[in-house]
């Protein structure tokens, strides 16, 4: 049958990519079960490397396919639905950490001496690191958005580099600090409810900023190639998108956990 | 019509076999493989219940024992365990959302295929993997130094956090992959439906079956990802010393329930809303009629969707809640009545003065009409605070949600199969095996069940290997009417296999007839690989729309 294609949909080929994810998930899931029951790390780092050789693959052939045009005007919106919906769907992941906050700090049980944050711990101060480190990720959310002004409404692919490598480097600045202070903690995040929930939120949080790190610098690679027009740059927005989501968790992890939780 | 499906046999026989199943990209094939994986863990999850129901027929433990004759709890705890997981995960959303959802969804509204065609494929091969550690769950080294864990689908701390061994958490992981199969999934659906509507194709204009599946994909967005926060807190309660549900160190074991529930509330629509799209579009096609009261169908499922988001706390009646949240969570979900009880009379009276014509499918979507009803009656029943003391994990609970999942949501998966196998596979089934498909179904599995809500009032406890001779009257009865739909589930498979291999050949586009009148009904039986590769024209829909 001949394939006259009369939309603007795309249509993919079959690919690999998608079994082969999935097999590294399962490998890498399998490999951490035997891992936390005593056995080697090896199964697992395994999975892990088949899967983050799947995501660079995939993501490449879907770079190759935008500079191929397959990415209608039409495909470009619902690229950007996709986009949003993922989001939505990581503000829900957030929210069960938040709850788990919210519930311990409101209704503190017995054990913890029915008090928040509970006997004996001793909290960060807000106003020191924390506060730095809030006005680093906002700043470079600041930079993420020069950088989207400067390709979307001027073209100048030059402002578009230096606010990337700004908010990158903010980025990782953010990060090293977290690390330190994670090092300084008077609480640790076994045995008491207090460093479970604040480093597992804050923990998830840190991790999201190192993917929207590391998705901004694949943008400022591809910023470097040429890839991005004022006409089309999803990958960009997609990744200032979720720069800004990070943003507004820490914003809310700032409010709740360091200021009002301490 | 029969060269084309040649020339189509053709096209596909250009792949091979792994091109075609492995690195698909067609929502097409990937439905049938959604349909085909669910059937075989349905198939292990219904085998379960199989041994259980054989256990249970005589008061004393006669079958599940140990090697020195004592019986074997753990074994029991680990089959009820697998049959929920496998079928709240694993079977029946794949079924209807991943099979059905995949393959019908796009065709309905007239897309080429979904939005996001690899992802799609992500996500079955996600839930492959998701199964596959589902399954080495249950052959895994767990708690009483045997294999599997028996914690109950639920995984309610401290049981789950306590249970020994690799099993429990081989459990966790599986449905961690389930859960980024199923979101993965719902942003397809979601963008695929936003997006990819036929040109003048409103969504008001939009059939009920694209819409049930919309509805479900926004309750998959939005709440697997809490389920996913609450069981990684598990893992890290379980291997890392955390005490998010553990008491001694501050946590809490009933904060586990609500993030459980606020997933596991909407999770039963999940299950149930495809089902819906699916008999709307049944009962009109068999009643030749269009549906009765579109729109207010389309607003019932956004509205019973809303709804579950604010119920998720009356599974938990008997924790300790003050009595002000129990009032609450009492009212919010009488309240889900009314959109259900408007789908309901909105069937009933699409068929009210119709010309109905008994075929198989419209058998299973009246048998769900009735059984659903019923389902949706005890559900009231349990929704009471007051009343729910007395009937909180009795078997009268264990019949309210075979009445609505089990008799509700898989006659639904059996009305798709039967409505359109057709379509899939280009062949028909024999139309008096499917008649007695449903009639045993029918019967065996009111037989199973029915009996179980005078079990529950007599106050037996579910999840028990044994119980007193009180009980034996009925547990004899729900054994049998558990064995006639096991023997009525084989027959199916049976069915199933003559279709595809000896069924007779449609040629008719809408062999339904007429009143089977959305998109899919307008392209050959089996559709070719790419469908609409010209985007369908209005009149190609909408003068005859089912919806108006």
């Amino acid at each position: 049958m001949a394939h006259e294609k009369n939309h603007d949909y795309h249509i993919l080929n079959p690919s690999l990519w998608p079994f082969l994810s999935a097999l590294g998930a399962f490998i890498l899931l399998f490999g951490s079960v035997l891992f936390m029951h005593g056995g080697s790390v090896f199964i697992a780092a395994l999975g892990l490397l088949v899967v983050l050789y799947c995501m660079f693959a995939w993501w490449s052939d879907v770079v190759f396919e935008s500079k191929d045009g397959d990415h209608t005007p039409v495909v470009q919106i619902g690229l950007r639905y996709g986009v949003i919906m993922f989001i939505t769907s990581e503000v829900m992941f957030f929210l069960a950490w938040f709850w788990t906050f919210f519930k311990h700090a409101l209704y503190p049980m017995e054990a913890v001496g029915g008090v928040w944050p509970p006997t004996g711990i001793e909290t960060f101060d807000p106003w020191h690191l924390p506060l730095i480190n809030t006005l680093i990720l906002l700043c470079s959310g600041a930079a993420a958005t020069w950088a989207h002004h400067a390709i979307a409404h001027e073209n100048d692919r030059k402002g578009l580099e230096n606010g990337l490598i700004l908010a990158i480097g903010l980025g990782a600045l953010f990060t090293v600090f977290q690390i330190y202070e994670y090092t300084h903690a008077s609480f640790s995040f076994s045995g008491n409810i207090y460093g479970a929930s604040f480093f597992m939120a804050t923990g998830f949080h840190g991790f999201h900023v190192l993917i929207g790190t590391i998705f901004l610098l694949v943008c400022l690679i591809r910023a470097k190639k040429g890839h991005f027009s004022p006409e089309k740059h999803i990958g960009f927005e997609a990744a200032a998108w979720y720069w800004h989501f990070v943003d507004v968790v820490w914003l809310f992890l700032f409010a709740a956990i360091y200021i009002w939780g301490a | 019509m029969v060269d084309v499906t040649d020339q189509i046999s053709h096209e596909h026989e250009k792949k091979n076999f792994f091109t075609r199943w492995f690195m698909s990209t067609n929502h097409k094939d990937i439905g049938i493989l959604y349909i085909f994986t669910a059937a075989l863990l349905g198939f292990i999850a219904v085998a379960f219940t199989v041994y259980m129901r054989l256990e249970l027929m005589e008061p004393g433990v006669q079958y599940m024992t140990n090697a020195d004759g004592e019986p074997n709890g753990h074994m029991w705890n680990v089959l009820i365990t697998g049959h929920g997981v496998l079928m709240m995960f694993f079977v029946v959303i794949p079924a209807l959302f991943g099979g059905f959802g995949n393959y019908f969804m796009p065709l309905m509204i007239g897309a080429p295929d979904m939005a996001f065609p690899r992802m799609n494929n992500l996500s079955y091969w996600l839930y492959v993997a998701g199964s596959s550690l589902a399954i080495c769950s249950l052959l895994a080294p767990g708690g009483n130094g045997q294999l599997g864990s028996g914690v109950g689908w639920v995984l309610y701390a401290p049981l789950s956090t306590s249970e020994q061994g690799m099993s429990m958490d081989l459990a966790i992981f599986a449905i961690h992959l389930s859960g980024a199969s199923s979101i993965l999934s719902a942003i397809n659906m979601i963008t695929t439906f936003l997006n990819m509507r036929a040109p003048g194709m409103t969504l008001h204009k939009t059939p009920l079956f694209p819409w049930s599946i919309v509805v479900t994909a926004f309750l998959i967005l939005l709440s697997l990802p809490v389920l996913a926060g609450a069981i990684t807190m598990l893992l890290t309660d379980r291997n890392f010393g955390t005490t998010f549900f553990d008491p001694a160190g501050g946590g809490d074991p009933v904060l586990y329930q609500h993030l459980l529930w606020f997933f596991g509330h909407p999770e039963v629509y999940m299950i149930v809303i495809p089902g819906f799209g699916i008999v709307s579009h049944v009962i009109s096609t068999f009643s030749k009629k269009p549906v009765f009261g579109y729109l207010p169908m389309v607003y019932a499922m956004i509205a019973i969707g809303a709804l579950g988001f604010v119920v998720w706390a009356h599974h938990m009646y008997t924790v300790g809640m003050s009595v002000t949240q129990q009032a609450y969570f009492m009212l919010a979900t009488m309240v889900i009545a009314v959109p259900t009880g408007i789908k309901i009379f909105s069937w009933i009276a699409t068929m009210w003065g119709g010309s109905v014509e008994f075929k198989t499918p419209m058998l299973w979507s009246i048998g769900f009409l009735f059984l659903f009803t019923v389902g949706g009656v005890t559900g009231i029943v349990l929704s009471q605070a007051g009343i729910d003391r007395a009937y909180h994990d009795t078997y009268y609970v264990v019949a309210h949600f075979h009445y609505v999942m089990s008799l509700g949501a898989v006659f639904c998966i059996f009305a798709g199969i039967y409505y359109w196998i057709g379509k899939m596979s280009g062949r028909q089934y024999p139309e008096w095996a499917g008649k007695l498909h449903f009639w045993t179904m029918f019967i065996g599995s009111n037989i199973t069940f029915f009996p179980q809500h005078f079990l529950g009032r007599q106050g037996m406890p579910r999840r028990y290997i044994d119980y007193p001779e009180q009980f034996a009257l009925w547990n004899y009865v729900s054994s049998i009417g558990a064995f006639i739909s096991f023997g009525s589930f084989i027959f199916f498979f049976g069915i199933i296999f003559y279709t595809l291999m000896w069924g007779r050949r449609l040629t008719e586009e809408a062999y339904w007839g007429k009143h089977a009148d959305t998109l899919e009904w307008t392209l050959p039986n089996p559709p070719p690989e790419h469908t609409f590769e010209t985007l369908p024209t209005r009149d190609m829909w909408e003068s005859k729309s089912t919806s108006h």
